[in-house]
């Protein structure tokens, strides 16, 4: 909704090739593909990964096995707030054991939806290594995590917050930033990382 | 549904299935139907209920209901403690509010209890501070047998919605039978009981179910067949001659079966009396889903326990 307390950050044309570009990079560092695999975290990290999945097979053939995961149950704040989240289920059908995971999300933000992400993919095995690609990296870090892949660094006020639409989720591919107290529609789930304040 | 309602139950105990409206058991069964997936990880426990306290007080036997609760909490990573009447100052003298006051002064979080007199889980929510959770009160309600009942007839046939459903057997004093009832109807599906007369309580037809005495009427053309355990423990005079006729009349045998749908499924709460209510050859056939019950009852218990941890703690009581 344009307002003077909603501007756009990405549109559809940008967010594609911002994809486009975090394959090649994903492609550019790990050069042994067999032991490559995608994990979204949901809701928005499961599109963005099966996007970057269907990316590498354009461009090198080759079919990377794409796992669903929800960290509703490994929240650190799971018993303290109040109503929880709906509770999605984890698909994550290959094993990890010896594997290269890219770990893929739509914005990061305090880092603690990532941490736990960390523990629910050890719970399923023993990986070689852990990468993390977000779409935006919104800063505010209260624990000390990185991405290895960034789509766009996008500073912001600790008040904002932003709000990642995607067409498989919500008809349209579109990156906000919407200022305090204002959210973009009413009753519309705005991105993860927000829901984990 | 909205975030703010949609995601929690509106009650602070699981006391039965007729205080929940339909949308707080489809929110259970959906939950349970992620929670199914946890126990098919090499590493089955997730960290959710960490730091909190499950009290089991078991005042009547029970392996099944018992293991089931006690594994749903180890795989949600609570502490859990158990106690049953043998073990417990209950021979002692001590009553049921004393004992769960003392276990209160120890400040656990939920008390999951199963206890021979209807309406103890009521009496011990309106005393505690805990979240309570029914696991068998009397001849009452058994809540978290209907929810994996109804998860199990979800999973097989892919819907509750005008299933037709066949309850068979000792009515009387079938708790599962009470809270099946509550559920199937408020999910639309349609329900004939059967059993002896002398095991058919008076007025059960206001609970919005065929009753008929003979078994044949009751199977004829349903998707689910539920037999309940004849519950020998209760029987203070004898409700009918021999088990052996108990048997002839009312046992699920396989030409029975054949009156079913061929597709029909078979459901039983256990323990089961192999002989009595159900023939061995169809308790382990094909059609036979009862040990997926008992695999579902870990997810739906899981379910449970997850959502009653959550949400603003006595806002609504039962």
């Amino acid at each position: 909704m344009p307002s003077t307390n909603d501007a756009l950050v990405m549109d559809e044309g940008k967010i594609e090739r911002t994809l486009t570009r975090m394959a090649h990079e994903i492609l550019e560092k790990n050069r042994d593909l067999e032991r490559l695999v995608l994990v979204g975290i949901r809701t928005r990290g499961v599109p963005l990964a099966e996007r970057l999945a269907s990316r590498i097979r354009e461009i090198e053939k080759v079919e990377i096995p794409v796992g669903v995961l929800d960290i509703t149950l490994y929240r650190d704040d799971a018993t303290t707030i109040g109503p929880h989240a709906l509770l999605k289920a984890t698909h994550i059908h290959f094993p990890i054991d010896g594997k290269k995971i890219i770990l893929v999300d739509d914005v990061l933000f305090t880092g603690r939806t990532i941490r736990a992400a960390l523990d629910g993919i050890i719970d399923f095995g023993r990986p070689n290594c852990i990468q993390l690609a977000v779409l935006v990296d919104r800063g505010h870090r209260e624990l000390p995590i990185r991405a290895d892949y960034v789509g766009k660094n996008l500073p912001t006020a600790r008040e904002e917050s932003v709000e990642v639409h995607l067409k498989e989720e919500d008809g349209r591919d579109e990156v906000h930033i919407v200022r305090a107290g204002i959210t973009s529609r009413k009753g519309e789930p705005a991105a993860r990382e927000k829901s984990q304040e | 549904m909205t975030p703010e309602t949609g995601f929690r139950l509106r009650h602070k105990h699981l006391l039965g299935i007729e205080p929940l409206d339909s949308d707080e058991i489809r929110l259970i069964l959906d939950t349970a139907e992620s929670f199914l997936e946890i126990s098919t990880r090499p590493i089955k426990k997730v960290p959710t209920l960490r730091g909190r306290t499950i009290v089991n007080l078991f005042m009547e036997p029970s392996t099944r209901t018992r293991s089931s609760f006690e594994i749903a909490q180890k795989r949600l990573s609570a502490d859990s403690l158990n106690l049953s009447s043998s073990t417990s100052s209950v021979t002692k003298g001590e009553s049921l509010i004393d004992t769960a006051k003392n276990l209160e002064a120890m400040a656990p979080d939920m008390i999951v209890l199963r206890h021979p007199a209807a309406g103890a889980a009521h009496l011990l929510s309106r005393v505690c501070r805990s979240s309570i959770v029914n696991a068998g009160d009397g001849a009452h309600e058994h809540p978290t047998q209907a929810l994996l009942d109804a998860f199990t007839m979800r999973q097989k046939k892919g819907r509750i919605q005008g299933l037709e459903v066949a309850i068979v057997g000792d009515l009387l004093h079938s708790r599962v039978l009470r809270s099946n009832l509550f559920l199937l109807r408020k999910l639309g599906a349609k329900v004939r009981v059967s059993g002896p007369p002398t095991l058919v309580p008076p007025g059960l037809e206001r609970l919005g179910v065929e009753v008929t005495t003979r078994i044949e009427q009751a199977l004829e053309g349903v998707d689910v067949v539920m037999m309940l355990r004849v519950q020998k423990e209760r029987m203070v005079h004898g409700a009918f001659p021999s088990l052996r006729e108990y048997f002839n009349l009312y046992g699920l045998t396989q030409a029975r079966m054949k009156l079913a749908k061929h597709d029909a499924i078979v459901m039983h709460p256990g323990p089961m009396n192999r002989g009595v209510e159900i023939a061995a050859e169809v308790a382990d056939g094909s059609t036979s889903v009862i040990l997926d019950q008992v695999t579902n009852g870990v997810a739906v218990r899981m379910a449970v326990l997850y959502l009653l941890s959550g949400g603003a703690v006595g806002e609504l009581a039962a």
